[in-house]
């Protein structure tokens, strides 16, 4: 696992953070997702900096909606950029957030050697969030969004999303 | 580098993926399967996030209140600067998944260099699109080897296809003036040492799919220097409609 540098973020600043959700996996808080590279507070102005999962992730121009939403509801300004580098990765999503992901019905990402193994269809490893069982098949390399892969599983017979390793 | 030649240069990049976005775009709804389709207008849109990247960048070169829309639809064809293989039409499904194909091991091999590039901004836009592309990449090559080494229609469709690509692949590694000044200065990749890299590539799909590469074609170019083929003016009306129509609307 590469360790990442850890985002500059206000204490002050992450429960008003925590409200906004990723509008694809609403149970996903930004900070969850670990899109949020930095959210200070300066002479009254929050500057937050956002990075995108995916380069056309429709989400993106959602969540830069809604964090401005949430502060002005606080009586604050909030300014946000979108940030490219350093890249989004998987390893970013909490482990709070990849529970909550799992729990919501979607297999959270596998470690990127795992990951190619199970979407090259030489192993499976990706387990069921309905029933637990790793006896699961891909079906197509791109789901219902761009981050995501569309698996199904060989006990329950449930498909289910599996949100693909980036890194 | 000087700006103005600076945004060619990008133009020259950004311009491949609005074009095969475009395409790819124009499959919404009419994928041979759902699976497909989903794939390909995923695909569609992770070329059109990357390209919105670029063109911010380029608008912002040209100041003025320029924004990414009017780089995107307000240019003229003799303007824009894809290649042409990427303006090539959705013919059947064997050109779909060949032009994606014989496009993503250059773009891959492309955007692996362009990481390197001093111009921060578009190495940030590389780092960002390499773990899209290998997905791309991955999606294509896959149905090359299924349909190639599948029925014997299947493999004749998609040898048809290929015979009628490749002639198109040579323009990816000829380098403009733009291209060379870009490498000049660093910011820029040199596109003919991507060939060997890219034929080694190739040819180890299309030998898995039972597929050939076609023998002395004649090779066609044109589109870095905005002379396209008869198709681009088609594809242009479309992509540009909303915006002659309407001048400045947004969503
Ligand atoms: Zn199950």
């Amino acid at each position: 696992m590469t360790v990442t540098e850890k985002p500059h973020i206000d204490t002050t600043l992450i429960p008003i953070l925590e409200r906004v959700s990723d509008p694809e996996i609403p149970v996903l808080s930004v900070l969850d997702l670990g899109v949020i590279r930095e959210a200070v507070e300066e002479n009254g102005l929050v500057k937050i900096k956002l990075t995108p999962t995916y380069s056309g992730c429709p989400a993106m121009d959602v969540m830069s909606d809604d964090l401005k939403a949430a502060f002005h509801k606080e009586g604050k300004t909030a300014e946000v950029s979108l940030v490219l580098s350093p890249a989004w990765t998987t390893d970013w999503i909490s482990e709070k957030g990849k529970e909550k992901m799992e729990a919501y019905g979607i297999a959270a990402p596998l470690e990127a050697s795992a990951d190619k193994e199970v979407l090259l269809g030489e192993k499976r490893l990706v387990k069921c969030p309905q029933c637990g069982s790793t006896n699961t098949h891909l079906v197509s390399q791109f789901g219902s969004t761009a981050c995501k892969a569309l698996f199904q599983c060989d006990d329950c017979h449930e498909p289910f999303d599996y949100f693909k390793c980036l890194k | 580098m000087e700006q103005q030649h600076l945004y060619n240069y990008i133009l020259g990049i950004a311009d491949n993926n609005l074009i095969l976005g475009q395409r790819l775009g124009e499959l919404c709804g009419h994928g041979p399967n759902l699976e497909t389709d989903i794939a390909l207008t995923n695909i569609a849109l992770d070329l059109f996030g990357q390209v919105r990247s670029y063109y911010q960048y380029a608008a912002q070169i040209l100041g003025e209140g320029a924004t990414e829309d009017d780089v995107a639809f307000l240019r003229k064809e003799r303007e824009y600067r894809n290649v042409l293989l990427v303006e090539q039409p959705n013919t059947h499904f064997g050109y779909v998944i060949g032009r994606q194909f014989l496009f993503d091991v250059f773009h891959y091999l492309f955007i692996e260099q362009l990481q390197h590039s001093n111009d921060e901004t578009l190495s940030a836009i590389a780092k960002k699109a390499i773990k899209e592309v290998s997905y791309h990449k991955r999606f294509s090559g896959d149905w090359i080897k299924r349909l190639g080494d599948g029925t014997k229609e299947s493999q004749a469709k998609m040898q048809e296809a290929i015979d009628a690509l490749w002639p198109y692949t040579q323009e990816l590694f000829e380098m403009n003036a733009f291209e060379k000044e870009a490498l000049e200065n660093q910011v820029g990749v040199n596109l003919p040492e991507l060939k060997e890299a890219y034929d080694e590539q190739v040819g180890q799909v299309l030998q898995e799919a039972t597929l050939k590469i076609p023998e002395n074609p004649y090779f066609h170019k044109g589109g870095k220097e905005g002379i396209h083929t008869e198709h681009m003016g088609y594809l242009l009306s479309d992509l540009q409609y909303m915006q002659r129509t309407y001048p400045n609307m947004n969503w």
